[in-house]
C-alpha cells in the first residue's frame, strides 16, 4: 500500500505555493500569473497520480493514509485518506482550480473590469487557501479536522465575493459567512455530540460502528444538528437564501467554485459522516430529508423561471440540483446515493461551465441581464453561443450527457427506497421530483430562447466603459442598423473625442468575441468529462458503488 | 511563634515589588532626560523577566506544589484535622496564571514604552502603578485565604483607577477613572459582605477550610445545630454576593456597563492591560472561590454562571455590533470573550471545566493583546482611533494589517486563526459533554453574531482608501498637509517597542494555532494540588 505522501503533497503545494506569495511578493510580482497557473498545475499532478494509483478493486476503503495524533488533548488526530466517495471530489477540486488559474492566466488582456488586474497576488493567495480547504474536506477522515477544513474556505470566500464581486459584494459577502458560519457552528454541536457519546472522532472507526453505542434519539438529535449544518453549506430548500447573492456577486472564478466545489462539501458531508455514522438518525429523518430536498426542485426551477439575471438563474439551479443530490441521500438505498454522488460531480462539472459561460458573456456584456442581452448568441458568437447550449443541456437532464443519470438515479431510488421508510411518501417525492425535472427543462429552455436564439439585436445598448459606444460596430454580422440611431443619442454628450478622434483604432466591441483561447482552454476539459460521464457512467459509478454499500450497510 | 517563610516561592511578586519600589527613586534620582525613559522601562522589563524566570523554574522543577503563610499544624484547630490551611500556594493553577500574567506584562511594558515616549505622562508613576498592579495580579491566583484574595484584589484595581487617570488634562481619562473607581469600590464593598457573611457562618477565611465547612464534612461553627437544620440560607446570599463582586471585576452582565466608556478613556496599554490582565485576576479569583472554595454549594452558583454567562456573551457582542471606535468594539468584544470563559464554569460534572475556561483564557490574552498592540500602533497616527482609520491597513503596512487581521479572525474563531477556533471548540465540548446544551446553542449563536464585527473590521483593511479624504496621517501627504489632525505631538517616529509586542503577541498566537496542544498540556491538569 502506498505512503501517505500523495494527500500531504496535494496540500502542502497550495499552501507552501501561498505562504511563498506571502514571503516573497516582490519577486513573485513579474510572474504572478504563471505562478498561480503552475503552483495549481502541481497540485493537480498528485490529484491525477491519486486517480492513476488509486486500488480501484478496494474502493470501499480508504487508502494513501495519513494518521498523526494533532491535539491528542482533544483527540483530534491528522488523519486523511482517499476512497471512493472522495476521489472524484477530491479531482474534479484540482481540475476546476487549475482551470479557473487557466481562465485567469491568458484572461483579461482586454481592461475590462478590474479584476486579475486588481490585486492579483491576493486573488491568486485567496484561491490557493480555498483549495486547501476545499481539497482538506475531501481528504479528512477525523471529525473535527474535517470540521477545521470545511471552516477554513469561508474566510477565501469571503474576501472572494467581498473584494472582487459585483455591485453589492459587501452584503452577499457578510450573508455568505454568516449564514455558513451559523450553519457550521451548529453542525460542530452534532459533531461534538457524536464524539462525546462514541468516544472517538475517527471517521473510519466510527462508521464501521454504524451508529452502535448511541441511543435513537442522541442520533436524531445529532443527525439533525449535522444536518442543518450541511443543509445550509448544500443549500437545502429552506436554508438556501445566502446562496443567490453569492454567486451572482462572486466574480466568475468564485462562483465557479462555490458551484463546483463548496456545495459539493455539504452533500460530501451527509454521504461521508451523517448517514454512516448515523444509521438511525438518517432512517429517522430521511422522510422530512427528502420533503425539503423535493420541495428545493420544485421551488429551485420556478424561482428560476421568475430570473432575468443569467447568474442568478443559475444559482437557483443549484438549489434544485441539489435537490435532487439530497432525495438520493434521502432513499438510503444504494441505487439514490449513489445517483446523489453521480449528480453531485456532474452538477460541479456542468454548472462550473455554466457559471465560466455566464461570466464570459457578463464579461463581453457587462451584464448578465437576459432581456438587455437581447437574444441572438448563436448568430452573433456562434461558439460561444453553442457551448452555452450545451451546457444548458447538460444541466436539464438530457440522456447522454452527465447530467441525466444522477437525477434519473435520484428518482429510482425514491421509487424503491429503503426497507422502513415509507414507500408511498416516496413515490410522491418521485413524482414531485419528476415533475421539477420538467420546470428544469422548461426553464433552461426558456433561457436559451432567450439568449441564443432569436436575432441579434441590442435593446439597450449602454454606454460602456473604456468602450466607445458610439463608434460603428467593425463586424456586424446580423446588425440590425434601424437601431443605430440609439447609440449615438444616448452617449453622444459623454464621449465626443473618442468618436471624433479615430473609430477605426478603438477596440473591437467585446460582444462580437467569440470564444478565446484561453476559455477554450479552460472550458474543453469540462466539455469532455461531461460528455464521458454522460456516455460511460459506469466509470464514476463503479468507483462509488463499493464505497456506498459499506457507508449503507446498516441501513439497508 | 515564629513563622517560616519560604522566600522562593513568594520571588515573583516580591521581585516585582522591589523593582516597583527601584523603579520610584531611579525616577527620582536620574536626571529628567528622554533617555531615562526608556532606561526606566528597560528595568521595569527586566523585572518582569526575573519574575518570569521564577515562575518558570518553580514550574519546572516538579514535584508536589509548595506553599508557604501556612497555618502551623498545633494551631490549626482541635486535633489538627482537616486540611492545610495555607495562605500562597504556588501550584499549577497559580503557576499558569501567573506565568501568563507576566508574558501579556511584557507587551503591556512594551506598549506603555511607545505611549509614554511622547512625554506628558509621568513615567515613574506609570511603571510602578504597572508593577503594582502585577504583584496583585501574580499574588491572586496564589491566595488561598480570602482576606489574602480581596488583597491582592484590591492591589489590582487600584493602581489602575490612577493609570487610567494619568492621561492627565484628557476629559475621558478622568471621566474613566472616576467609573472605574465608584464601580470597583461598590463591588469591592459587595463582595466584602458577601466574604463577611461566608466568615462568619465558616469561622475560617482558608479556602479549604470553607470547602470542608459548606460541603458538609465540618459542622459550620457559625450555625446553631439545635435551630438550622444543614447550612443556613444566608450562605446563599453570600455565595451569590461573592459571586456579584467578581462579576465586577470581569465585566459580566449585568455589572458590564463600565467597560466601554472606561477602554476608550483609558490609554491603549492600560485598556489592554485591562482586558487581559485585571480580567485574568477577576477569573483566577472567580475560580478560586467558586471551585476550590464553594464547591459544596455548586447547586446556588453553577445555574447562576451559566444565566451570567449567556447574557455576558451575548450583550458584549450585540452591543459591539454598533461601534465605530476600535477600542470600544475590543472593549464590548472582551466582554464577549469573558462570557465564553464563564461558560465551562457553569458545568459542575465535568472536572476539566476550570482547565477549559483557562485554556480558553490563556488563548483569548494572546490574540487580543495583538489586537491591542495593533491599535496602540494606529492609535500613534490617528486621533479618533475609529475603524474607518484602519481601512487600506493591510496595504499602507502589510505587517500590522495582516497581524490585526490575523488577531481579529482568532477572535472571532475561523481557520486560519486556529487558535481561537480550538478555544472554541475546548468550550463547546465541555459545554456537550456536561449537557448544557442550552448554553452550547446560546454559544453557538454568538459566535455568529460576534464574527459579523469582526469580519466587517477585517474586510475593512483590505479595503483601498477612497480617495485622499481621509488619508491617515502617514508621512508622505504633505501635500495635503491640511488632513493632518494638529494634535499629534511626535507622529513619525517608528515605535519599534510597539512592533515588539505586535510581533510578540503574535508569535504566540500562530504558535497556539498550529499547536493547541501546549495550552491544554499548561492547563488540564491544572487541578488544584
Amino acid at each position: 500500500m502506498m505512503g501517505g505522501w500523495l494527500p500531504i503533497t496535494l496540500l502542502a503545494v497550495p499552501l507552501l505555493g501561498a505562504l511563498l506569495l506571502l514571503l516573497a511578493p516582490h519577486a513573485l510580482r513579474p510572474i504572478l500569473r504563471t505562478y498561480g497557473l503552475v503552483v495549481s498545475g502541481i497540485a493537480l499532478a498528485p490529484a491525477v497520480l491519486l486517480v492513476v494509483t488509486f486500488d480501484y478493486g478496494r474502493a470501499a476503503a480508504p487508502q494513501f493514509e495519513v494518521d498523526v495524533p494533532w491535539i491528542p488533548g482533544l483527540g483530534l488526530r491528522f488523519h486523511l485518506g482517499v476512497d471512493g466517495i472522495s476521489l472524484p471530489l477530491v479531482a474534479l477540486t484540482a481540475l476546476l482550480t487549475f482551470l479557473c488559474f487557466v481562465y485567469l492566466c491568458w484572461g483579461r488582456t482586454r481592461d475590462s473590469g478590474p479584476f486579475m488586474s486588481d490585486r492579483p497576488r491576493a486573488l491568486v493567495f485567496t484561491l490557493l487557501v480555498l483549495e486547501v480547504g476545499m481539497i482538506g474536506t475531501f481528504l479528512a477522515l477525523d471529525l473535527l479536522l474535517f470540521f477545521v477544513f470545511f471552516e477554513i474556505v469561508l474566510i477565501p470566500m469571503y474576501f472572494l465575493i467581498g473584494i472582487w464581486g459585483g455591485e453589492g459584494r459587501r452584503g452577499a459577502a457578510v450573508k455568505f459567512i454568516l449564514y455558513t458560519l451559523l450553519g457550521s457552528v451548529v453542525m460542530l454541536l452534532g459533531l461534538l455530540i457524536v464524539w462525546a457519546q462514541a468516544g472517538t472522532l475517527d471517521i473510519e472507526a466510527l462508521t464501521a460502528a454504524h451508529g452502535s453505542g448511541m441511543s435513537r434519539s442522541v442520533q436524531i438529535l445529532a443527525f439533525v444538528a449535522i444536518g442543518i449544518g450541511l443543509a445550509v453549506k448544500t443549500p437545502m430548500w429552506p436554508l438556501h437564501t445566502w446562496l443567490p447573492d453569492a454567486h451572482t456577486e462572486a466574480p466568475t472564478v468564485g462562483s465557479v467554485l462555490l458551484a463546483g466545489v463548496l456545495l459539493k462539501m455539504g452533500t460530501y458531508g451527509f454521504a461521508r459522516i451523517a448517514i454512516p455514522v448515523l444509521p438511525e438518525g438518517a432512517a429517522a429523518v430521511a422522510p422530512w430529508l427528502g420533503a425539503f430536498a423535493v420541495v428545493g426542485i420544485v421551488y429551485g426551477a420556478l424561482a428560476c423561471l421568475a430570473q432575468r439575471d443569467l447568474k442568478r438563474m443559475i444559482a437557483y439551479s443549484s438549489v434544485g440540483h441539489m435537490g435532487f443530490v439530497l432525495l438520493g441521500f434521502a432513499t438510503l438505498t444504494p441505487v439514490g446515493t449513489n445517483g446523489a454522488l453521480f449528480a453531485n460531480v456532474a452538477h460541479g462539472l456542468i454548472t462550473g461551465l455554466l457559471f465560466f459561460l455566464a461570466g464570459a458573456i457578463k464579461e463581453r456584456h457587462h451584464t448578465a441581464d437576459m432581456p438587455s442581452l437581447g437574444g441572438g448568441l448563436l448568430a452573433r458568437v456562434p461558439r460561444l453561443g453553442s457551448v452555452l447550449t450545451f451546457a444548458a443541456i447538460a444541466s436539464l437532464g438530457l440522456p447522454g450527457l452527465a447530467g441525466f443519470w444522477g437525477e434519473m438515479l435520484a428518482l429510482l431510488g425514491a421509487f424503491q427506497p429503503a426497507n422502513g421508510l415509507p414507500r408511498g411518501l416516496f413515490l410522491t417525492y418521485m413524482v414531485i421530483g419528476g415533475l421539477g425535472a420538467l420546470l428544469t427543462a422548461a426553464y433552461f429552455l426558456v433561457m436559451l430562447s432567450r439568449v441564443t436564439h432569436g436575432r441579434p439585436h441590442d435593446t439597450t445598448p449602454q454606454p460602456l466603459p473604456g468602450t466607445p459606444a458610439g463608434t460603428p460596430r467593425p463586424d456586424p454580422i446580423h446588425a440590425t442598423p434601424d437601431e443605430r440611431p440609439t447609440a449615438p443619442a444616448a452617449s453622444s454628450g459623454r464621449l465626443p473625442a473618442t468618436i471624433t478622434l479615430d473609430p477605426s483604432t478603438g477596440p473591437p466591441d467585446p460582444r462580437q468575441e467569440d470564444i478565446t483561447r484561453h476559455e477554450l482552454l479552460a472550458w474543453t476539459p469540462l466539455v469532455v468529462l461531461t460528455v464521458l460521464f454522460g456516455l460511460w457512467p459506469g466509470l464514476l459509478l463503479s468507483l462509488t458503488t463499493p464505497a456506498v454499500q459499506v457507508l449503507l450497510g446498516a441501513v439497508s | 511563634m515564629i513563622q517560616q517563610i519560604d522566600y522562593y516561592v513568594i520571588a515573583p511578586p516580591l521581585v516585582l515589588a522591589l523593582v516597583a519600589a527601584l523603579v520610584l527613586l531611579l525616577d527620582a534620582f536620574l536626571p529628567a532626560r528622554p533617555g531615562t525613559r526608556t532606561a526606566l522601562g528597560l528595568v521595569t522589563l527586566a523585572g518582569v523577566a526575573i519574575s518570569l524566570a521564577f515562575v518558570v523554574a518553580q514550574a519546572l522543577s516538579g514535584g508536589p506544589p509548595r506553599s508557604t503563610f501556612c497555618v502551623p499544624p498545633n494551631l490549626a484547630g482541635p486535633a489538627g484535622q482537616g486540611p492545610a490551611m495555607c495562605s500562597f500556594v504556588a501550584d499549577r493553577f497559580t503557576l499558569v496564571f501567573a506565568g501568563m500574567v507576566l508574558v501579556a506584562a511584557v507587551v503591556v511594558v512594551l506598549m506603555s514604552m511607545t505611549q509614554l515616549a511622547d512625554g506628558g505622562i509621568p513615567v515613574g508613576e506609570w511603571y510602578f502603578l504597572l508593577l503594582c498592579t502585577l504583584v496583585g495580579a501574580i499574588t491572586l491566583p496564589a491566595s488561598r485565604d480570602l482576606v489574602m484574595l480581596v488583597v491582592a484584589l484590591e492591589l489590582v484595581s487600584l493602581p489602575v483607577f490612577a493609570l487610567t487617570a494619568m492621561k492627565r488634562y484628557d476629559g475621558r481619562a478622568s471621566e474613566a477613572a472616576v467609573k472605574l473607581f465608584v464601580v470597583s469600590v461598590v463591588s469591592t464593598a459587595i463582595m466584602l459582605f458577601g466574604v463577611s457573611l461566608l466568615y462568619g457562618i465558616a469561622g475560617a477565611i482558608y479556602l479549604s477550610r470553607l470547602a470542608a465547612v459548606f460541603s458538609g464534612q465540618i459542622e459550620a461553627p457559625g450555625v446553631d445545630p439545635a435551630l438550622v437544620q444543614g447550612l443556613p440560607a444566608v450562605v446563599t446570599v453570600g455565595v451569590v454576593l461573592v459571586v456579584a463582586g467578581f462579576a465586577f471585576k470581569i465585566a459580566a452582565v449585568p455589572f458590564h456597563s463600565w467597560a466601554a466608556d472606561v477602554y476608550q478613556g483609558a490609554s491603549v496599554p492600560v485598556a489592554a492591560l485591562l482586558s487581559v490582565i485585571s480580567k485574568a485576576a477577576g477569573f483566577a479569583g472567580l475560580i478560586l472561590v467558586l471551585v476550590v472554595g464553594l464547591s459544596g454549594q455548586a447547586a446556588t452558583w453553577a445555574p447562576i454562571i451559566g444565566i451570567v454567562a449567556a447574557l455576558t456573551m451575548t450583550a458584549g457582542n450585540l452591543l459591539a455590533m454598533r461601534q465605530r471606535s476600535a477600542v470600544r468594539l475590543l472593549a464590548w468584544s472582551s466582554v464577549a470573550q469573558s462570557g465564553y470563559i464563564l461558560a465551562p464554569l457553569a458545568i459542575t460534572a465535568a472536572s476539566g471545566a476550570v482547565g477549559t475556561s483557562m485554556a480558553y483564557l490563556v488563548i483569548y490574552a494572546a490574540m487580543n493583546l495583538g489586537a491591542f498592540a495593533v491599535v496602540m500602533l494606529i492609535s500613534r497616527t490617528v486621533t479618533r482611533n475609529e475603524l474607518d482609520d484602519y481601512r487600506g491597513l493591510a496595504f499602507r503596512s502589510p505587517a500590522a494589517g495582516l497581524a490585526l487581521a490575523f488577531c481579529l479572525v482568532c477572535l472571532a474563531g475561523l481557520p486560519p486563526g486556529l487558535a481561537g477556533l480550538f478555544a472554541k471548540v475546548f468550550v463547546f465540548r465541555e459545554l456537550v459533554v456536561g449537557g448544557s446544551g442550552w448554553l452550547a446553542l446560546i454559544m453557538a449563536v454568538n459566535t455568529v453574531i460576534g464574527l459579523y464585527y469582526y469580519a466587517t473590521w477585517t474586510a475593512r483593511l483590505f479595503t483601498p482608501t477612497p480617495g485622499t479624504s481621509r488619508a491617515p496621517t502617514s508621512p508622505i501627504p504633505s501635500a495635503t498637509g491640511e488632513s493632518l489632525p494638529p494634535a499629534s505631538p511626535t507622529p513619525h517616529r517608528p515605535p519599534a517597542t510597539t512592533w515588539l509586542a505586535i510581533g510578540l503577541a503574535l508569535v504566540v498566537a500562530v504558535l497556539f494555532s498550529f499547536a493547541p496542544q501546549v495550552v491544554l498540556d499548561m492547563t488540564s491538569l491544572s487541578a488544584f494540588g
